[in-house]
């Protein structure tokens, strides 16, 4: 396989005495979908908020295309089209989806007005509706706050946001948690679609049949450490939570 | 819900758009300008001598440009989900400092001073309201203490030290020249001071609606830890607009020097409440992140409207302030069982 995307060796991670991460190691390769997965508390969270700079791990080394790499903050993150999907969404619900997809991120006229912090509000909804068609997101107005969305439509917004700026990797914690069914079908084949378009997705899902159906490679973690790693293609359910639950490991996984 | 309803958005932009009446009509904005407008029409109606004449009028405009100036800082401050409870006692304390110090540049009285003094004046008020401003804005934004205790604490400490500055009193010697021109003069039958607040006003619309600076005010106040994640400084956002409010709570202390020819200590205690008042009222969300300068202006107008009416017609004015309560308490349930309606989707 090709040189690693992102590479996680032996991070750690404490909680003033609760260790969340014991040595996590963690691969992702350039355009896989590689799923993440592991029960309540064994540090999945936790380990994605290290990677996207959210947090900052207490030992252990990231190397990101070969080269050593600290995460400050989410922007340096960004700044190396590294984007994360949170669980929470963290949409501004006042806003409209055009505007929340160029949150911090605004295109401005050009000449005096933009160096006055005009923005370009026509520019920003035709990219936007370009970028959600490509994304399959289906929405009824592009002009109406957030709020006045379901909840599917705004998941579509926040992975669509995500999946626009990622030029490298796209963290997903939980994105089909609180989808139905087509929606659901949908986020999948966004993920699908931005891996075929050559970026990675590190997906963190408790649905193993999805997480069999759309990953490449999966990755177990359990109490903070990396215990198994399996080609989607070739592994089981049942091996899966076998990794998850320690019924079974793989000596060389740490 | 049809499916043709759904439009999926590989159309064209223009047809994607919401259309422009159902748009209109969804806002609070036009509902309260309809109130006002029918506010006006009817004691209109009923006294048409009194109420169309160019006096009144002019009265009218006149007392209202200071608070309206106060008014559109404020539209700032809540629509972060904040609130700004020191507006009138910046203003006075503005207002006296800008006194004295034009006063004291003219050796002892400004009466008879020139256009460098007024500007000198001018300069002192603006920044005078700047420091409040700032004051309140870093211990909201980097101390993190609630709006309503700082500006609260505010409240108390800039009216005290706008007594503490005169002993108490109020200041005289006021320039002519500031009142004749800014203060009581006119422009095609339009008070000067109506002018500068309305130019305050379609600025502050315009930093709000069209610029980043007023997206990332309506960010800040919808989820600002939405706001955060993407990147946006938060508390450097907070602090200017604190810094906003307090700069404009510093110019309409100037405006009422120019108006009221002396730098009064006493009457602004409740600037605070009318400004957050006409706010609200002119379909700010006392939670944030949605609001507009123009239902500021209509809000700050339907009070005014209704005091003057109800004077001409014969009302009793002490009906005014139960009036404009009811107003005010039904805007914010209207308000509040709309974002109920919402949320639960």
């Amino acid at each position: 396989m090709s040189r690693p995307l992102l590479e996680a060796r032996d991070l750690t991670k404490s909680y003033g005495t609760v260790e969340a991460l014991r040595g996590a190691s963690f691969t992702a390769y350039p355009g896989e979908v590689v799923s993440l997965i592991g029960d309540n508390g064994a540090g999945k969270s936790t380990l994605v908020k290290c990677l996207c700079g959210v947090e900052q791990p207490t030992g252990g080394t990231l190397l990101f295309e070969g080269e050593p790499l600290t995460l400050g903050s989410p922007n340096d993150a960004r700044d190396r089209g590294i984007e994360t999907v949170f669980q929470d969404l963290a949409v501004a619900p006042d806003l409209d989806p055009a505007a929340n997809m160029f949150l911090g991120r605004e295109i401005l006229k050009p000449g005096v007005l933009g160096w006055l912090g005009v923005l370009d509000k026509k520019a920003m909804r035709r990219q936007a509706a370009e970028h959600f068609t490509r994304f399959g997101a289906t929405l009824q107005s592009i002009d109406v706050p957030i709020a006045a969305l379901s909840g599917g439509q705004r998941q579509s917004v926040a992975v669509a946001r995500s999946v626009a700026w990622a030029s490298k990797l796209v963290f997903m914690d939980e994105p089909t948690a609180a989808l139905g069914v087509v929606q659901r079908e949908r986020v999948l084949e966004v993920i699908k679609r931005v891996r075929d378009e050559g970026v990675a997705v590190v997906l963190i899902s408790h649905n193993m049949p999805e997480v069999l159906s759309v990953s490449d490679r999966v990755e177990v973690l359990r109490l903070g450490r990396r215990v198994a790693r399996f080609t989607a293609a070739e592994t089981t359910v049942e091996e899966l939570v076998g990794a998850m639950t320690g019924a079974l490991s793989q000596e060389d996984a740490a | 819900m049809t499916t043709d309803e759904k439009t999926t958005l590989s159309t064209l932009p223009g047809e994607r758009r919401t259309p422009l009446l159902r748009r209109l009509t969804g806002a609070n904005t036009l509902w309260i300008g309809l109130v006002l407008l029918v506010l006006v029409a009817v004691f209109g109606a009923i006294r048409p001598d009194a109420v169309f004449q160019v006096t009144t009028l002019q009265f009218l405009l006149a007392e209202t440009a200071v608070l309206l100036v106060l008014s559109v800082g404020m539209t700032f401050v809540i629509i972060t989900s904040g609130i700004d409870l020191s507006v009138g006692s910046v203003l006075v304390f503005a207002s006296v400092s800008s006194a004295m110090a034009m006063n004291a540049v003219s050796g002892g009285d400004a009466t008879n001073a020139g256009w460098g003094v007024i500007g000198f004046g001018l300069l002192v008020a603006l920044v005078s309201g700047a420091v409040w401003g700032l004051l309140n804005g870093l211990l909201v934004a980097r101390a993190k203490i609630p709006p309503l205790i700082v500006t609260l604490g505010s409240f108390g400490a800039a009216q005290g030290a706008a007594l503490l500055l005169n002993n108490g009193s109020n200041v005289s010697g006021i320039p002519d020249r500031l009142n004749r021109t800014f203060g009581s003069g006119t422009y095609f039958g339009i008070p000067n001071i109506v002018i500068v607040a309305a130019v305050v006003t379609a600025l502050g619309a315009l930093l709000l609606s069209t610029t980043r600076f007023g997206r990332y005010t309506y960010a800040a106040g919808s989820n600002e830890e939405a706001a955060r994640r993407v990147g946006i400084s938060v508390r450097g956002h907070l602090t200017k607009v604190y810094l906003l409010a307090g700069t404009l709570a510093g110019l309409a202390g100037f405006m009422g020097n120019a108006f009221f020819r002396v730098a009064v200590v006493t009457g602004h205690e409740t600037d605070n409440l009318n400004a957050i008042a006409a706010v609200v009222l002119g379909g700010t969300s006392i939670f944030g992140g949605t609001g507009s300068a123009l239902g500021t202006v209509f809000g700050v107008f339907i009070p005014a409207v209704l005091e003057k009416g109800l004077v001409i017609i014969g009302v009793r004015e002490f009906w005014q302030p139960i009036a404009v309560a009811v107003v005010l308490v039904a805007a914010v349930w209207l308000d509040q069982t709309r974002r109920r309606a919402r949320n639960q989707r």
